[in-house]
């Protein structure tokens, strides 16, 4: 099975505080944003986010949630295997809030527009917002495109994005695998 | 893969303790979305359920309509006095008669106890007891363990006692089974002949005394006394059975440790249960109710699962 890095370690800690100051610079104090990642791996992305920006400012308070898309996704008994849901936790109601969305890999984008749907539950926000660590450009089944951005791959459909977190962040590591038949 | 072993839910007898499970976690997820500003997922918009019920019911019949509404099911409502089945139709042809309008899910209460794996057996949709006559009503067993669950976490171990009419009784049957599977010590307490003769070939234990159940127990699950399945009198007067088994404040005060009160509804207040009790923090009745809607979004969910689109 075939592994090519994208990114190691270093350039993933590089990208993902790009992207944190990248948050801060659109979002100020955060008073009226909420960071939202999407279950499972958005939330890994998340919290390093979050650990950033309050490593740099401490004293910022950042409204944070998880959110799970099985119950919205458009796959429902058209797949083999059957979804698994996951832990939703918003504490907050998002109306009239900026909202950022994060997750680790922009694929065909119907992850994204079952969560777009999902959050109507909490409300209706000012503005919904975008932020992916990888976008495998020209695999988009809708019209959906990233706010921020990590990296953008070339990637066949038969390969898979695979985001190594890893306890020690010096082994973190994002490649690409030929998916197993 | 996390899948229901059974293509129906016709008794909990015909499942397996990882289905239990499944649910419960599935359950989980759906008491998250109920208590959402938009209390609604779409996954089932392309399903469509039909609730007949030949027998009367509020509760379960309200829970499961919000239940299949909040997954986002279309739903028609059926009952028995409002149709032809008092012309003399069989159960099979009222039942294809409605499925030929396109119905993927059948959720079906009926007097007679085996009705539902008859017509499992016999039409193409996808069954749910909802209460066969005096035999099994599944989704009300698995709202009752996952309450005590949510209350008291694992299950095993645990001491219930089911108490009251135990003969007349879906619920107590079906509870009976489900605590069981999880590991729990099950007890029936009620008057001699409100207790089926042979129960204890279930593994349950029997006692006549109220007091000493209570004692013995974690829960104690009170039934309700069901004047319209008694066709003879089966203890003197109502007076005498809320004197002997009646749950009242008095007894749970003197029990020196605190218990779980639970009562499937509707409530006979001042017979088998004090308003007092039923009103206390030992009574986790509303929760009940809360509970039971959760709870059948996971069993209509997962066996919607199964209906593979083309």
């Amino acid at each position: 099975m075939g592994k090519k890095t994208l990114l190691n370690a270093k350039e993933i800690e590089i990208t993902l505080h790009r992207l944190a100051f990248q948050l801060l610079e659109n979002h100020r104090d955060f008073s009226n944003s909420v960071l939202i990642g999407i279950q499972p791996r958005g939330v890994d992305l998340l919290n390093k986010l979050v650990d950033i920006l309050k490593k740099d400012q401490p004293d910022l308070t950042i409204a944070q949630g998880q959110l799970d898309i099985t119950f919205f996704r458009d796959d429902f008994r058209r797949r083999e295997e059957p979804l698994e849901a996951n832990r939703t936790s918003i504490n907050t109601i998002l109306e009239k809030k900026r909202v950022v969305l994060i997750d680790d890999v922009l694929y065909t984008g119907r992850s994204i527009r079952a969560a777009l749907t999902a959050i109507e539950s909490y409300g209706r926000p000012d503005d919904i917002e975008l932020l992916v660590l990888i976008d495998r450009r020209f695999s988009r089944n809708l019209p959906i495109q990233p706010t921020y951005l990590g990296k953008q791959v070339d990637a066949l459909n038969d390969e898979k994005v695979m985001v190594d977190w890893k306890q020690d962040p010096k082994k973190n590591s994002i490649y690409l695998i030929n998916k197993p038949v | 893969m996390k899948q229901l072993s059974v293509p129906h839910l016709i008794g909990i007898k015909n499942l397996q303790k990882k289905d239990l499970e499944l649910i419960f976690e599935t359950a989980d997820h759906f008491k998250e979305v109920i208590n959402r500003p938009i209390k609604k997922v779409p996954s089932l918009r392309d399903i469509t359920i039909a609730n007949l019920f030949f027998e009367n019911s509020t509760r379960t019949k309200l829970s499961f309509e919000l239940a299949e509404k909040r997954l986002s099911a279309d739903v028609i409502n059926f009952s028995a006095s409002q149709s032809s089945v008092k012309k003399g139709e069989t159960l099979i042809d009222t039942v294809n008669n409605i499925l030929a309008m396109k119905v993927d899910m059948v959720v079906m209460r009926h007097p007679m106890v085996g009705a539902h794996k008859f017509l499992s057996q016999n039409v193409d949709a996808k069954i749910i007891n909802a209460g066969d006559g005096t035999h099994e009503h599944p989704t009300q067993a698995i709202l009752d363990t996952y309450s005590m669950r949510a209350k008291l976490g694992d299950l095993k171990d645990k001491k219930v006692v089911i108490i009251g009419d135990i003969l007349h009784s879906r619920v107590a049957l079906s509870n009976i089974y489900a605590l069981q599977l999880l590991g729990a010590k099950v007890m029936v307490c009620g008057p001699p002949s409100l207790i089926p003769v042979h129960i204890s070939k279930l593994g349950v234990e029997v006692e006549y005394n109220l007091e000493k159940a209570l004692q013995w127990c974690d829960v104690a699950n009170i039934l309700r006394v069901q004047h319209e399945r008694m066709d003879v009198k089966y203890f003197p007067s109502i007076r005498e059975y809320t004197q002997l088994y009646g749950v009242n404040m008095h007894l749970l005060n003197k029990l020196g440790k605190e218990i779980v009160v639970m009562h499937p509804g509707p409530i006979n207040r001042g017979v088998e249960i004090t308003s007092e009790v039923a009103d206390s923090e030992h009574a986790i009745i509303l929760d009940q109710v809360e509970n039971g809607v959760a709870t059948r979004m996971a069993v209509v969910y997962l066996l919607a699962q199964q209906i593979k689109r083309l």
